[in-house]
Order: C-alpha cells, then sequence, then structure tokens
C-alpha cells in the first residue's frame, strides 16, 4: 500500500464514501498442514480469477473482496476462522471452507447468520435439498452424483452392464469415505455386480494389506476413495502388486497432479474424476495476462495455472461472481448483495454455454442450474487419465449417473436431518 | 508490595486452610470471575465468546483432567482426546436415546462412561509406570476412534459417521446464543475447576502426590496404590469425559471421531507442560496459550499485511520457536513463571 492510497483511503473514509461498492467473500483457507498443497491450489484459483474481475471493473462496478483465514484443514480453528471472518469487513456474505470438518462445524450457523456456504464436491450430499439446507450448496456434483457417476462409466466401459462383475470401494476411513456407501450399495444391489469395501485407516501411508486383498479378490475395477498421501501411496502400491492402473478410478481428490506427480511411472495411466476438463481456456489466458501480468497473481509458481486444483478454485470463483450478477439482477444492479440476497443469486445460478462462452470458459465446467429443489445444479463429472505429464479428459461429454436413485436418497437423508433438527422443509423466497 | 501480606493474621484453623491464603489473590479471583460472569456476556463481541474464550474453557477443563493424572498422581497419559471422545458419542447418545433426559445429567452421564473407560485402560498403570505407561494409553486412542467408526450404533446409524449435536436446553431455557453458552461453560469450568483444587488438597490429592513422587514408599506408608491410581484416572477421564461434550455440544455442533485425534491428545499435553504441570492454574494458563497464541499470532500477521502463505508458515514457526524459549526459562511453565513474579513481588522494591 502506497502513501497516496493511504491518504486517499483516510479521506475517503473520514469524508463518510466507505459505501465503496464491495462484496466481501470469506475464505477460511489453509496453506500449511497435511492438505497445504490442495489448499494454495484452490484458494488461489479462487483468488486469481477475483484479482480478474477486479481488474475488468468488478461485478457491475462491485468489486470482490476477501479474507484469508488459516485453519490448518482443523475444525475447531476453522469455526474460529468463520466466527472472525463473518463480521469481518461489514460482514460475510459467502463462506467456503474446502473441509468437510469444518462444514459440518458452521453448518448450523450459517443459517443464523444468514451466510450461504458452498461446497464444491464435498460434504454434506444432502444438502442439495434445498428446502432443508437453505444456505447449504453442494455446488456442481455432490459426492453421491459422483458415486452415481462412476458406476454409470464403469457401466459403459463394460458394454453397458456390470452383472457379475467385482468392484473394490478402497476408501479412507472416515466421513469421506463412508459418504458414497449409500449409492454404492444401492446401485450394485440394482445392476447386479458384487461391490468389495476395503477401508484404509487414515492417512493411509501403508496399504500392503490391503492390496494383497484385492489381489486376492481380483476385481474388475477399483474405485479409490482416497485422500492426501493415501492415492500415491495406492498408486504405488498397486504398480509393487503388479495391479494395472487403467483398472483404478480415483474419486477427484485423487485425481490432482499432486496424486500423480509424486507417484512417477506408477501413475501412467491411472484414471480419475473431475467436475473440469483439463486444458487451457481463454479465462486462464486472461488471469495469466492480467493477473498474473500485473504482479497480482496468488501462486508462487505460475506453471500451476490450470492444475487440477487451481482450476477447480477459478470455477468456484466463476460461479460466486456468477451468483452475484444474478442476485444483482434481481435486487438491483451495481450494488452489493447481502448474504440473504446471495443466496437467492446461489439458488438461480444458470450458466449455460452462452454464459460460459462469454466467460472464457466453454465446456471448463458442466453447465450449472440450480432451483430450490436442486442446490448442485449439475451433477455431471467427467474421467479424466494420467498421461505421465498431464491430465486428459477421456470421456468427450459430460456423464450423467442414475440422478432418480440420488434424489431419492437426498431425500430420504434430508427428511430425516429436518426430522431431527425439526425443521419445516420449505423453499425460502 | 503488591503481595504485602502485613496485617493479615490467621486465627482459627479454617483461615489457615483456605484455597488462597492471601488476600490479595482472593481479591483477584474474585474479580476475575465477576469480570467473566457479570460483565464478558453483555460486552464481549459474539466472536470473542464463541471462537476464543469457550474453547479455552473447555480446553481448560481437559488440561485439568490431564493435570490430575499426569501432573498430581504421576501416570503419563496420550488418551485424553479419546476420553474427550467418549464423553461427547456417550451424551450425545443419552440424548438421543433417552428423549427428555436433562442435558446436564447427559454430560454428567457421559463423563462416567468416560470414567469407566478410563477405569479400564488405567488398569496397565498397576504394572507399568512412565514412558511404557504412555504407550498403553495410546492404545486408548486408536481403541476408542475406531470403535467410533466401526460400530455404527454409536454414531446413531449415521453413513458418514459425523453426527449433529443436540440443543442444549435447560429446564425449557434455551442455551443456543454464544452468551448463553460461555455462562454455561464458564459456570461448569468454574465449579469443576474449585471442586479439582480441593480435591487436591485433600487426603486423595496427597495420596495422588506420594504415588507420583515414589509409589513403593507409599505404598509403605499404608496407602492402596490399586485404588489410588485407578481413582486418578477415573476422576481425569470424568473431566475430560465433560470436557469432551461441551467440545462437542458448544462448540463445534458436531460430534464425530475425527474431531477427537491424536493431534488433541498431544495439544493437552502441551498445554500443561507449558501451563505448568501440578497446578489447577497452570491448566488455564496453559490452555490460553495454546489457544490463544497462534490466533493472535494469526491477526498480527494479517494486520502487518503479509501474503497469506507466508503469513501461515510464520505463525507455525513463532508459535514453535516462543513454546521452545518458553520451555527454556521456565521448564516447569506457566503458572511457576507467575508464582516466581508472586514472591518477587513480595519483595518489592528490596531483592531480598
Amino acid at each position: 500500500m502506497t502513501f497516496k492510497s493511504l491518504v486517499l483511503g483516510a479521506v475517503l473514509a473520514a469524508s463518510g464514501a466507505t459505501a465503496l461498492a464491495q462484496q466481501f467473500v470469506a475464505l477460511p483457507s489453509y496453506r500449511v498442514g497435511p492438505y497445504a498443497s490442495g489448499g494454495a491450489g484452490f484458494y488461489g484459483g479462487i483468488i486469481d480469477y477475483f484479482n480478474l474481475v477486479n481488474a475488468n471493473g468488478g461485478v457491475n462496478g462491485v468489486k470482490v473482496t476477501w479474507e484469508e483465514c488459516e485453519t490448518e484443514y482443523n475444525p475447531s480453528r476453522g469455526v474460529e476462522c468463520y466466527e472472525r471472518l463473518k463480521t469481518s469487513q461489514g460482514g460475510a456474505t459467502l463462506v467456503e471452507p474446502l473441509s468437510t470438518g469444518i462444514a459440518y462445524g458452521i453448518l448450523d450457523r450459517i443459517p443464523q447468520d444468514k451466510i450461504p456456504m458452498t461446497m464444491l464436491g464435498y460434504g454434506r450430499s444432502d444438502a442439495a435439498n434445498g428446502k432443508v439446507f437453505p444456505y447449504v450448496f453442494p455446488l456442481i456434483s455432490s459426492y453421491w452424483s459422483q458415486a452415481a457417476a462412476m458406476v454409470k462409466y464403469l457401466a459403459d466401459k463394460n458394454g453397458g452392464s456390470l452383472k457379475g462383475k467385482k468392484i473394490v470401494h478402497l476408501y479412507h476411513d472416515s466421513a469421506f469415505g463412508k459418504e458414497p456407501l449409500p449409492v454404492l450399495e444401492a446401485l450394485a444391489q440394482q445392476q447386479g455386480f458384487e461391490l468389495v469395501k476395503i477401508p484404509v485407516a487414515p492417512p493411509g501411508s501403508e496399504q500392503q494389506a490391503q492390496w494383497l486383498q484385492i489381489r486376492q479378490a481380483r476385481p474388475d475395477h477399483v474405485i479409490l476413495w482416497g485422500w492426501g498421501v493415501m492415492n500415491s501411496v495406492a498408486i504405488k502400491t498397486a504398480q509393487r502388486n503388479g495391479f494395472p492402473r487403467e483398472k483404478i478410478l480415483g474419486v477427484w481428490w485423487a485425481g490432482s497432479e499432486e496424486d500423480t506427480v509424486p507417484s512417477g511411472d506408477a501413475a501412467k495411466g491411472y484414471t480419475a474424476m473431475s467436475f473440469n476438463t483439463p486444458g487451457n481456456y481463454p479465462v486462464l489466458d486472461n488471469i495469466r495476462q492480467t493477473v498474473y501480468g500485473a504482479g497480482k497473481g496468488n501462486l508462487a509458481d505460475k506453471g500451476r495455472i490450470g492444475s487440477v486444483y487451481h482450476m477447480r478454485g477459478v470455477t468456484a470463483g466463476i460461479l460466486f461472481v456468477e451468483a452475484m450478477r444474478a442476485a444483482q439482477e434481481k435486487f438491483g444492479k451495481g450494488k452489493p448483495v447481502t448474504g440473504e440476497q446471495l443466496r437467492w443469486g446461489l439458488e438461480n445460478l444458470n450458466i449455460d454455454a452462452a454464459r460460459q462462452k462469454a466467460i472464457g470458459a466453454v465446456n471448463m465446467f458442466p453447465t450449472v442450474k440450480t432451483s430450490c429443489e436442486d442446490h448442485e445444479g449439475s451433477g455431471a463429472v467427467k474421467v479424466q487419465q494420467w498421461d505421465g505429464k498431464k491430465w486428459v479428459a477421456i470421456t468427450p461429454n459430460w456423464i450423467v449417473g442414475d440422478r432418480a436413485l440420488v434424489k431419492r436418497l437426498v431425500d430420504e437423508s434430508s427428511t430425516k436431518y429436518a426430522a431431527e433438527k425439526k425443521l419445516t422443509p420449505a423453499c425460502l423466497k | 508490595m503488591f503481595y504485602r501480606e502485613a496485617g493479615q493474621f490467621k486465627t482459627t484453623y479454617e483461615a489457615d486452610g483456605q484455597i488462597l491464603p492471601i488476600r490479595q489473590d482472593r481479591i483477584a479471583l474474585l474479580a476475575t470471575l465477576t469480570l467473566a460472569v457479570l460483565v464478558l456476556p453483555f460486552v464481549a463481541t459474539p466472536y470473542l465468546l464463541s471462537a476464543i474464550l469457550i474453547p479455552f474453557l473447555i480446553f481448560a477443563l481437559a488440561a485439568l483432567g490431564l493435570n490430575i493424572l499426569t501432573g498430581y498422581a504421576g501416570q503419563l497419559s496420550l488418551g485424553t482426546a479419546a476420553f474427550m471422545a467418549v464423553g461427547a458419542f456417550a451424551s450425545w447418545n443419552f440424548v438421543y436415546r433417552f428423549p427428555g433426559l436433562p442435558i446436564l445429567v447427559a454430560f454428567v452421564l457421559g463423563g462416567l462412561c468416560a470414567a469407566m473407560v478410563g477405569i479400564a485402560f488405567g488398569l496397565p498403570s498397576l504394572r507399568i509406570r512412565g514412558f511404557y505407561l504412555a504407550a498403553s494409553t495410546l492404545a486408548t486412542q486408536f481403541f476408542v476412534v475406531w470403535c467410533l467408526t466401526k460400530i455404527p450404533a454409536l454414531t446413531g446409524g449415521s453413513a458418514s459417521g459425523v453426527i449433529t449435536a443436540q440443543k442444549i436446553v435447560i429446564l425449557g431455557y434455551a442455551f443456543d446464543t454464544p452468551q448463553r453458552k460461555y455462562v454455561l461453560v464458564l459456570l461448569i469450568v468454574a465449579l469443576m475447576a474449585l471442586l479439582a483444587k480441593n480435591m487436591v488438597r485433600s487426603n486423595v490429592g496427597r495420596s495422588w502426590m506420594a504415588v507420583r513422587d515414589m509409589d513403593v514408599a507409599a505404598e509403605v506408608i499404608g496407602i492402596r496404590l490399586m485404588r489410588t491410581k485407578l481413582l486418578a484416572f477415573a476422576v481425569s477421564s470424568f473431566y475430560c469425559g465433560v470436557a469432551g461434550a461441551l467440545y462437542a455440544f458448544a462448540y463445534l455442533g458436531t460430534v464425530e471421531p475425527e474431531a477427537y485425534s491424536l493431534d488433541l491428545s498431544f495439544r493437552i499435553l502441551f498445554m500443561i507442560i507449558i501451563g505448568g504441570v501440578g497446578s489447577i492454574l497452570g491448566s488455564f494458563l496453559g490452555a490460553a496459550f495454546i489457544v490463544l497464541l497462534p490466533v493472535g499470532l494469526n491477526i498480527v500477521a494479517h494486520g502487518l499485511g503479509l501474503p497469506t502463505s507466508v503469513a501461515s508458515n510464520l505463525e507455525l514457526m513463532v508459535f514453535g520457536a516462543l513454546i521452545i524459549f518458553f520451555l527454556i526459562v521456565e521448564p516447569h511453565g506457566l503458572a511457576r513463571l507467575w508464582q516466581i513474579g508472586k514472591e518477587k513481588l513480595r519483595l518489592w522494591p528490596f531483592p531480598h
């Protein structure tokens, strides 16, 4: 901050012109600890996109502001961060903790504070029901949609049917790893494949026994529902046991450069899910030029622009900004919107192909259209493969699993939650 | 000068046996409590109450529990978080399975469940001691978390194993705002701290200390080792269990096994080492140090406008360096530092 801007700021503040149009977003991020690489990439992407938007004049003239707070991925510190950020800079209007633990910790607080929370690709899948969780948005795709899509992809790969096949679900033994079980079990029964569930104790740095078990079971496919260090260990152990990596299908938290690069050659041919199509897009070029060109880039290593986590962050940024736009359309352009209004914006997102083209992100993520019944807005995913150097999408089209089944499970689970909490499910205006 | 005791005569045994023998201490404690109960809830921001003071009090209670076991009875333990988890899950289950059960009763029952687990895992202490015992209490940590992830009945059959804590309602009065939660936690912690202080001054506490100092000698003078050690485990686990229940109900709002990781056990161990082993005050000072310092450093780093990645790493480095510095300056912890300070103040301005 230069002297001039300080003086300018002081003058503005003194003259009562503090109502500089600003939209504040709370980012309880993590850049140290076991998941630092993911956190730095994801939040780096969000901030890069916000900087790009601000450089181009903001959202109809409203600047996006944000503040980070280090959570170390620890729920206790995450709650502290949330409490600190929610009143910062006149009040947060959106929060994205990128951690299931923290999201659960603040789940009950956000409706009271009227701050919408997004959970891009994690967290409670049943929060897709906006009647029970009006302030929670598992945007693009929840774990259940992903699991359904995985089964659909594997079925297509086997000529349309998985009857008589054997699939191993190798999972991180935590809430995260157990989340897809209802979907996988229902689909196993429905489609007639055998599901073998093998847990890995966190953090998952030792998997010799599990892979021995897998070798004995001789499955047709292995679903790797892993996280952090568990992924590269799984890939390397699979290689040591002679298990073909092409048969392993990772969850999207097991499908980043951070998971494959440390495994070296062992990762070649490994496939994983994603809700982004890897590649380059005009919006990324704009970020390189406008943001990094001005020295305002958030990533220390420019080479990571467009990496899986970074692109996920940029996608999150796009969704947030589009929600602000949608809310402004309804509640008045050129003015910052409140948390309640932004919630409306998130609930009425409509990012179709034309809008994606305007942003410069055609096909970078599936089209998103949300409503009160569907806070997810898409449920479509892609499968990507590691070619030894980079991720390549191997499914040209977006895959959508059994939506009806997912919807049924979402309704069942969220109704149970509403009954426990004595809530009356209803759409907010 | 501030601690001059001139004129404070003790003429009765009661006066001689007070918890705080110096009048200044009594006044200070009363003032602190008055401030905490009557002023803070009204003037403090919700952020200060719900994000700083509540976790501080809860961790202080857990540290108190560990201090009873490690500081007073000399039994090393690494299973603190596991006892907290037992308390939290048991309380949740009592409220879940017996609707209408008063929540305070559920907390007490949760604490009692933790005490029973504590007794079971304290049994090895009769044969082994020191680091070997620490390793065996480590088993509690793994066993309890394993049970909670493996036995669906304990988590009410929830698919993901994460459950949301019920609302705290006492006699129809809902403790749902930061102010109310803070007052509830404060009262529970203050009451239990007073109980602990009196316990360690009584014959129970003296027998714990005798066992800590030399268990063979204690046995020779007629202290029953088994009873004393297991009592220490039970009381300590009870405290940790109640702290765990408060952590879930009054702070996090969720009950999940991962919140009670080995990491938490270590942090509580650091609290009593930094605060002062074998001191009630030390538990509070240590909890304050471990809870407040990272937050403070984070705010300072933010204020300086450092890039977030640098700030995050710097925070850890400064925190680590401060721990090492404090332990070199005063290996007996902050409580001892305070005690030395008090002695110096008594003599001030004369050096001796």
